[in-house]
């Protein structure tokens, strides 16, 4: 059973461990958009 | 059933101060996985030649792993929502991993049962766990958009395709040197396609578990800075009542948004199912087509674009216009789209590809939106559970998209002569299938009072209840 929040000691999320989330989804993300848009490229050129 | 404390949804309660922002990754590290079940054509060609098995058989698998995903997410949907996502997660990593391991045993032993059994069973079970548990968390960490969080969840979904595509080819290149990933004309060893599931299971279980343990759930009480529950209840058919996932499956409206699912996914997969052959058939003159292979599967990669990023653009959309306004350009749009389709797509290249793209954006944003649906219908105490039961629209609309559009066409000719008049019934039937489905969006009304739990019983006490009367 989990308690009120304001029962509990408040926490911080540090940015770094936000930042590094993000990228660690973001850059796989980031090299299948590239890969698929050069492919989609090809519609226009090949 | 109780999980390990490790696991447990009580230990994951956020603290006050925690920010939300870390979420979205939690639940993009496993989405951007399980998306690899729409990469699966990479591979396919290696498999038929390595089994000797027909292109049938081998398409078999991605089918069975998605009929596994609606049956698990609906049978396993109020485990998830009762044992929290830590615990939904970490198990739908173990299925999703297992599956990869047994898979590329089947492979490596030429069994191709256990290729059925590793990739499509447990695979699927854990692509159902999977898929659900990220977007109702979300949902519950975004009160005040909720579309926008399961458009970033269910991007992932189709971001996850977009990452394994390209990364299998790389991979089974490095396997298999004779492999020559730019070339669509050679094909991998099985032991390529082998060493690629050994290889993906690895890089997956690290992703999945990260997921797993950095997600966290909000307090009871939590809400975000400056956000009113009681401004949401302002708009139509948004709802601050909650409504369990048994009683959910028991109104007119969780058939009705089925029906809107299905109508919806069967169309699009139409279009998806088809999309290579489809753009050049439709360009066919005198034997031939206009459109080169290259061109083809440029423009599948376009529609996987747009699907990705109709998910998260048109859910963000629903947040400002309603769950029910953008169903209804979803299918009334789509219904125009396709009737334009079919009657003006093969004047011209451009018009064929930017009806597609729209249509394809359509079909993406119908499944990222859905859970936002539910949950302005239905509130968010079972918003998973009730999730899980409706996807399986989508396990039938997996099985009745395809077989429309290749059984229409194969009363229509052969493949690689058709022509675009060839495609017109497939394409008139899913106009039919929109307005089925336009009509069901439309008589969508707010869920009946009688439908709703009791106020004594918020989702907290619910939840105490439920484990109370589970130590029995």
């Amino acid at each position: 059973m989990s308690s009120p929040a304001r029962d509990q000691q408040p926490t911080h999320t540090p940015a770094g461990l936000i930042a590094f989330a993000w990228a660690l989804v973001g850059v796989p993300l980031a090299y299948g958009l590239f890969q698929t848009v050069k492919t989609a490229a090809s519609l226009f050129t090949g | 059933m109780a999980v390990p404390s490790f696991l447990a949804r009580e230990r994951i309660v956020a603290r006050p101060g925690f920010n939300r922002w870390l979420i979205p990754p939690a639940a993009l590290a496993v989405h951007l996985c399980i998306g690899q079940a729409y990469a699966t054509s990479v591979y396919k060609t290696a498999l038929v030649e390595h089994f000797d098995a027909s292109l049938t058989a081998i398409g078999i698998i991605f089918s069975i792993a998605i009929v596994m995903l609606g049956v698990s997410a609906a049978l396993f949907g109020t485990w998830v929502d009762r044992n929290g996502p830590r615990a939904a997660m970490f198990t739908s990593a173990c299925f999703w991993v297992t599956g990869f391991l047994v898979g590329g045993l089947g492979i490596e032993t030429q069994q191709l049962w256990l290729l059925y059994f590793g990739y499509g069973v447990l695979g699927g079970i854990g692509l159902g766990i999977g898929y659900i548990s990220p977007v109702s968390t979300l949902i519950k960490w975004f009160p005040d958009r909720p579309g926008l969080a399961t458009g970033m969840a269910i991007m992932g979904f189709g971001g996850g395709a977009l990452i394994a595509s390209p990364l299998s080819r790389q991979l089974m290149g490095f396997y298999d040197p004779s492999y020559d990933s730019a070339d669509p004309t050679s094909v991998p060893t099985g032991g390529a396609v082998s060493a690629l599931f050994f290889t993906l299971a690895a890089v997956y279980l690290v992703y999945m578990m990260f997921g797993a343990f950095i997600v966290r759930v909000p307090a009871d009480d939590w809400r975000p800075a400056g956000f009113d529950p009681a401004s949401v209840k302002q708009k139509a058919l948004v709802t601050t009542e909650s409504v369990s996932a048994g009683n959910a499956i028991r109104t007119p409206q969780f058939w009705l948004l089925w029906i809107v699912l299905f109508c919806n996914v069967t169309a699009g997969i139409g279009i998806l199912e088809q999309a290579s052959p489809m753009i050049q058939d439709f360009f066919r003159q005198d034997g031939s087509s206009l459109v080169a292979g290259a061109a083809a599967t440029g423009f599948v990669g376009l529609l996987s674009l747009f699907n990705m990023g109709g998910r998260f653009a048109w859910s963000t959309t629903s947040d400002f216009i309603g769950r029910k306004p953008i169903y209804m350009v979803y299918l009334g749009g789509g219904l125009v789209l396709y009737v334009l389709l079919a009657t003006v797509g093969s004047s011209a290249t451009w018009v064929f590809v930017i009806l597609a793209a729209i249509i394809i954006s359509f079909y993406g944003g119908g499944f990222a939106t859905i859970p936002a649906y539910l949950r302005d219908l239905f509130g968010t105490f079972q918003v998973g559970a009730i999730h899980g039961r409706l996807l399986t629209a989508w396990s039938a609309a997996g099985i009745a998209g395809p077989l429309i559009i290749n059984s229409v066409l194969d009363t229509q000719g052969t493949p690689g002569e058709l022509v675009a008049a060839n495609y017109r019934p497939a394409l008139f039937i899913m106009v039919g299938l929109l307005a089925v489905g336009f009509i069901a969006n439309l008589l969508v009304r707010p869920v009946a009072s009688k439908w709703h739990e009791p106020k004594a019983t918020t989702p907290a006490t619910a939840r105490a209840d439920h484990e109370r009367s589970a130590t029995r």
